[in-house]
């Protein structure tokens, strides 16, 4: 394992160093100048600011039932209104992002850290191992996640959060695996790989510590993209009972329990959809400046 | 385009088997004990015992597989737990159902979408491209059920335009029950709207980049007949793929929509499956689900090939 340990850094990596974190900074003023990557970017700390903080923003507890009069509709004291168990809906609504903020990061974290793996081992090593791992993944993509998801957790016979982050996260290794694959297989081909096991490095520190860096801009593209599809499947999920349960405040948990009183109830269901819109959204809007930035 | 045709239909086959293999594992080997994990752990052990020899899932794991997978090739998906029927009987009318939602949602999204990318392409980096393509990205990266909670509230309850559910009554006739599946399918509109007019956007700004285009132009052509000659054969094919992906998506993942609106499809018929923990009914479903992708990602594949001339003339030599 010596040779994993880091080389005396000489000048030509210092001097490739400072470049690439200029290129690090260019690619961050660009982004901050897209308007659409700042709005997004404002909306998600304001849910991450709501979920950490939840004592301070909520005028109401979210979670104790019949504090409230029940079934208002919205007014100057319950903007959102209040809900059948006598709850302020703006309070529910404030303190609903806790939880997705929580499973779909840990979910895209999982997938981007064992795609990225499989895609350097499958790119890297080729052969009948790439061949059989491709149609796994192939068979894999040819069903919905949301469908693939709901067999997982069935099966196991347990959806609590940390259930569903690592079902949907080993789902999502799938295709990210397949496009760092596809990044690996141009870098393969270049001679600074070719020199490194001329020099008789290991395949791991010709993975790791040789390829996985010049890889890592569609490693980052596809986990900002991925963290918008983890939402998209994680509030799905818990629409249709699967993950964060009642009386825990969840904007999807909320909808699954009260969209059958739409009418005339709209302002329990209506609000916490809105909420999931606004972070839906901005979690996409950032991702396509990132990936706007990063593969020009 | 035989050689073409028998070596994408190998490679359907081989996904066809490692999908049985997978969606096999997940609800055989997942659960460790199969009858422990439907009947909760209260149940007594004897009951339990007896369900696992019911469905078998006391013997071999290779056994049960090759007993599974040969019942398949001959059309037989295997028995629902909590109905006592074959399960092709509760699936084959929900998939009946949801190819109706889906051709409906189809109908509606092909056209506007590929306009929609066309307009885009042409105003490339214009107001119009730019209202187009975030209105594409916000629709498709929102859950379902959240698009159609809105569209739901506004036609259905506020203007009182459209039912609010998707199964029309028994025996009411084709424009009714049409009446019924346009919120779903304006639901599934808007999702894909974003993905597939995305698509032909970039089609349409690499064709209008081209040679060819600049060449058509300075020969003299009027800029439409440039547009619906050049531009437009060379743009919409890439969209044709795209179509056929989000075609077996329509099938497959309508089970938010399906549950929201209560639409008695495929994907409604999974999601009680899961609820009922009705797992042979549940495999057969999503092995159902993925067969029919397979099928129509064949049928797209086929299409593009027989389309696109650089594939179609190198099969002929």
């Amino acid at each position: 394992m010596t040779s994993l340990a880091a080389p005396e850094p000489t000048p030509i990596q210092e001097s490739a160093k400072s470049e690439a974190s200029a290129a690090r900074s260019e690619r961050l003023r660009l982004l901050l100048r897209m308007p659409t990557v700042i709005v997004g970017t404002v909306v998600i700390a304001f849910w991450i600011f709501c979920a950490l903080f939840p004592g301070i923003v909520c005028p109401y507890d979210p979670i104790f039932d019949n504090q409230l009069p029940v079934n208002e509709p919205p007014s100057l004291d319950f903007p959102f209104g209040t809900d059948t168990n006598g709850r302020d809906v703006f309070s529910r609504v404030l303190a609903g992002s806790r939880s997705v903020l929580l499973i779909a990061p840990a979910a895209t974290l999982i997938a981007t850290v064992l795609g990225t793996i499989l895609g350097l081992m499958t790119g890297f090593f080729r052969g009948i191992f790439d061949d059989v791992t491709s149609r796994v993944i192939d068979a894999i993509l040819s069903l919905p996640v949301i469908v693939t998801a709901i067999l997982i957790v069935t099966a196991v016979g347990s959806s609590s959060r940390w259930v569903v982050a690592l079902t949907i996260g080993l789902i999502m290794t799938a295709p990210i695996s397949r496009t760092v694959r596809a990044s690996v297989l141009a870098e393969a081909e270049l001679d600074y790989v070719q020199a490194a096991r001329l020099r008789g490095e290991r395949s791991p520190y010709i993975m790791f510590r040789e390829i996985l860096p010049n890889v890592l801009a569609p490693v980052v593209v596809e986990f900002t993209v991925r963290l918008g599809y983890a939402i998209f499947y994680v509030a799905t999920l818990t629409f249709i009972g699967f993950g964060v349960q009642p009386p825990s405040p969840d904007w999807a948990a909320q909808i699954n329990q009260y969209y059958t009183f739409i009418d005339p109830y709209w302002w329990m269901t209506l609000f916490p959809a809105l909420a999931i819109a606004s972070l839906v959204v901005s979690a996409n809007l950032v991702a396509d400046g990132v990936r706007e930035v990063y593969e020009r | 385009m035989i050689r073409f045709l028998l070596k994408r239909l190998g490679l359907a086959l081989v996904t066809l088997f490692l999908l049985s293999v997978i969606v096999f594992a997940i609800s055989t080997i997942l659960p460790g004990n199969v009858g422990r994990s439907v009947l909760g752990p209260f149940a007594t052990q004897e009951s339990v015992d007896a369900l696992n020899e019911q469905l078998g899932t006391d013997r071999p794991i290779l056994v049960q597989y090759w007993d599974w997978a040969s019942g398949l090739v001959q059309g037989d998906l295997g028995q629902s737990l909590t109905l006592q029927v074959p399960a092709w009987d509760l699936l084959q009318p929900a998939l009946k159902n949801s190819l109706k939602l889906a051709l409906v949602a189809f109908l509606m999204v092909v056209p506007v979408s590929i306009l929609g990318g066309i307009v885009a392409g042409l105003r490339y980096g214009g107001i119009t491209d730019r209202a187009i393509t975030i209105a594409g990205i916000s629709f498709a990266a929102m859950p379902e059920f959240v698009t159609g909670i809105v569209l739901i509230l506004v036609f259905g309850i506020w203007l009182g335009w459209l039912p609010v559910t998707a199964q029309a009554p028994e025996g009411s006739n084709l424009l009714t029950q049409l009446e019924y599946l346009v919120l779903p399918a304006l639901t599934l509109t808007l999702v894909l709207f974003g993905y597939i007019a995305r698509i032909t956007r970039a089609g349409m700004i690499e064709a209008l980049d081209s040679d060819y285009t600049r060449t058509a132009y300075l020969k003299g052509l009027a800029s439409s007949v440039v547009v619906r000659r050049h531009v437009l054969r060379n743009a919409l094919l890439p969209t044709i793929a795209v179509v056929a992906v989000q075609v077996g998506y329509l099938v497959g993942g309508l089970v938010a929509v399906e549950v929201l609106f209560n639409y008695q499809g495929i994907g409604l018929l999974i999601y009680e499956a899961a609820r009922e923990k009705d797992l042979p009914l549940l495999t057969a479903g999503v092995l159902v689900v993925g067969v029919v992708y397979l099928l129509v990602t064949l049928i797209a594949d086929v299409l593009y090939a027989a389309l696109n001339p650089r594939i179609r003339l190198e099969a002929l030599e």
